[in-house]
């Protein structure tokens, strides 16, 4: 078993192991997932960080099971929520968790809200639908729900449709709109990409409270590196749809074990390189129909060794909780 | 000090909120940029943070002269540029260039690089001759380090960090003296944002540029400018060095905005002081009395609410170092937190 797995005998309540997912296009297979395996547990925050096309969304819309078929096509791996298998149960299981079990909150919220109707009812209408409640008891759970995400006058709000919403304040319906039936993990895919930094630090702060209050895994999707470093537990580090590195969020800043993610951290402006050249990783993310062999990274890896043209590196396991795919891993790891 | 190559003085754009279908009446404008004043001297780089909304593009738009302004003056080597005309403007229509956000739409999908990227001398064919406009394109595009080769190229045979290069050789063609720089990093990956970002730098240096560099993560703007201007709801509420900033600033928002940007440090957690704003940006159409940022403010007293603070500088005998204007009644450095 993989390292990510430190526990045996009760298992976590979340469980993603080698996922498999391609995308058949007209211009051939993209493999966008190649065995990402992933967990998380209740009241911990598991950031998983890439940047475009690492295959991060993707993962978290296999979680959902909301992928477009076709042309994604889930080939392999399992998702497992409290042990059960969320890829092989009915489709009417699957809506059952949705929600319920697993929530997930979107980057853009003006897209993710429908505008034609009302906040209040695209909250109170799963409340209506998945718990029975009457229209008058999800209003006012609705009015709660807003209220708890710190929407000033909740039960004017209430009656407003998206677009008289700021920026921040879609984000916080939608966050409400999340918990409406009460989720035991929340992923959030880039829940403050499109803010403002002030506003982005206030659903943050949002965020953790919540999580904190209700003891909810959260699997924060982003590519920011400030926003992992303030709250993540654990961190899981994409490229070309595999993971390449997993640690806890301290090791991983202060003695990352992948090329990648050490390249990662140094091309962040800093204050002492100021005006100095950054530094970069040269090149692009290789195109997912036409993945370099070997190590996907080598084309761009300054370490970059003969193993790595033609062998894939495995995960090695660097103590507990952390692995890194890299065939230098304990090299790289132990650099200074 | 020399002449500043670009200055601009109490510059306004407002825009007019309209509504009726066939007979439109005016209710109110949108006070996008509201009295904004600074120089860009040669060779510098200034840099323009702020929220959405604060009027950062708008203010590219009009140094641009793409927009009219309502009132103020921008003046280019000495001569306001709303009153250059025929071949004067045209020659600025040279010096002046832009580089957009999005890679993505600015550029037209249906023209080659090389037709992109040469489309300016069609305008301005003085620039280089017929004859010699092709190698012309393929220097530009080696000088942006993109290959001369993929001339013939369509844009979506780029990646975003490559398309945005072709956007810096398309604003680089003319020989221009001043770049707009409006978020031109913000839509790439980290790992290519810090290329790009290395690149503006060494343009700069090579062609003796001035930038204006827009864009609303701090850190970015940090790397590149000499000196800064902070700007909320239409005006500039400090400006200064780019150490005066980020190392000493006086003005609330600024310190908020710089206190809420997450450091890519998990040994700092929870080890900064974090000053949390509350609630959103006021709407520019109808801003709050005195002060634009009382309603958020934790200084405010009635006094913010009746006079609006000038951008001055509030000596108080300190380093010179650090003194710089800010548009705060209350202006005064914070106890410096770990940052």
């Amino acid at each position: 078993m993989s390292a990510s797995m430190s526990r045996v005998d009760d298992q976590p309540l979340l469980v993603v192991s080698d996922l498999q997912v391609e995308f058949r296009t007209s211009d051939g297979v993209a493999k966008v997932l190649n065995g990402v395996s992933y967990h998380v547990d209740a009241g911990e925050t598991m950031a998983v960080l890439g940047e475009s096309g690492s295959g991060k969304s993707v993962t978290a819309q296999t979680i959902m099971g909301i992928l477009d078929t076709p042309p994604a096509h889930v080939t392999g791996g399992s998702v497992r929520f409290h042990g059960e298998d969320l890829l092989t149960v009915s489709p009417e299981r699957r809506r059952e968790v949705r929600g319920s079990g697993i929530a997930m909150i979107f980057q853009d919220a003006l897209s993710a809200l429908n505008p034609v109707f009302t906040i209040g009812f695209q909250i109170a209408e799963q409340l209506r639908l998945r718990q029975g409640m009457t229209r008058r008891e999800a209003r006012r759970r609705t009015i709660e729900l807003l209220d708890l995400v710190r929407i000033p006058h909740a039960a004017r709000r209430v009656d407003e449709y998206p677009h008289e919403f700021s920026g921040g304040m879609r984000q916080r319906a939608m966050i409400a709109m999340s918990l409406a039936l009460d989720p035991e993990v929340l992923i959030a895919d880039e829940p403050t990409t499109a803010l403002d930094v002030t506003v982005q630090a206030q659903i943050m702060d949002l965020l953790k409270e919540i999580q904190d209050e209700r003891q909810m895994g959260l699997i924060l999707i982003t590519h920011d590196l400030g926003v992992v470093a303030e709250v993540a537990d654990r961190i899981a580090v994409m490229y070309a749809g595999r993971i390449v590195e997993e640690a806890d969020a301290r090791s991983l800043y202060r003695r990352p074990a992948h090329p990648y993610t050490e390249a990662l951290l140094d091309s962040i402006p800093r204050l002492d390189l100021k005006g100095q050249q950054l530094r970069t990783i040269r090149g692009t993310p290789p195109s997912l129909l036409n993945v370099p062999p070997g190590c996907p990274f080598h084309p761009r890896c300054p370490r970059a060794a003969e193993p790595c043209r033609t062998t894939l590196p495995t995960r090695v396991a660097l103590g507990v909780g952390r692995a890194s795919a890299c065939h230098f891993a304990e090299e790289v790891v132990s650099r200074g | 000090m020399a002449e500043p190559i670009l200055s601009v003085r109490n510059l306004v754009k407002h825009f007019p909120l309209r509504v009726g279908v066939v007979f439109k009446r005016v209710v109110g404008h949108v006070r996008a940029v509201d009295g904004v004043s600074f120089d860009l001297h040669r060779g510098e780089t200034l840099g323009v943070v702020g929220e959405s909304g604060c009027g950062k593009s708008t203010l590219a738009q009009v140094l641009m002269r793409l927009e009219p302004p309502t009132s103020g003056a921008v003046t280019f080597e000495g001569r306001n540029i709303f009153d250059m005309r025929g071949a004067e403007l045209r020659r600025l229509r040279r010096d002046i260039q832009i580089v957009l956000q999005d890679p993505y739409t600015s550029l037209n999908p249906r023209m080659t690089v090389g037709d992109i990227v040469g489309e300016p001398f069609e305008i301005h064919p003085e620039v280089a001759p017929k004859a010699s406009r092709r190698q012309r394109v393929q220097e530009l595009l080696d000088v942006v380090g993109l290959n001369p080769e993929h001339i013939n190229r369509y844009p979506h045979q780029f990646s975003g960090g490559q398309r945005q290069r072709i956007g810096i050789a398309r604003a680089l063609a003319l020989r221009p003296k001043v770049i707009i720089c409006d978020e031109p990093v913000s839509a790439l990956d980290v790992s290519i944002q810090a290329q790009v970002m290395n690149l503006l730098g060494e343009l700069q240096t090579e062609f003796g540029l001035s930038y204006v560099f827009i864009a609303h993560d701090l850190s970015v703007v940090r790397h590149l400018s000499d000196r800064v201007a902070v700007m909320y709801l239409g005006k500039i509420a400090e400006i200064g060095t780019e150490t005066s900033i980020y190392e000493h600033p006086t003005h609330p928002y600024t310190q908020a905005l710089l206190s809420a940007v997450p450091v890519p440090d998990p040994e700092l957690r929870g080890r900064r002081e974090v000053i949390r704003l509350s609630g959103d940006v006021p709407s520019p159409v109808d801003p709050p009395s005195g002060c634009r940022f009382r309603t958020r403010c934790w200084k405010a007293t009635d006094l913010c609410a009746e006079q609006e603070p000038p951008l001055t500088l509030r000596l108080d005998g300190s380093d010179a170092d650090r003194e710089h204007p800010s548009a705060c009644h209350f202006a005064e450095p914070r106890p410096h937190v770990v940052a």
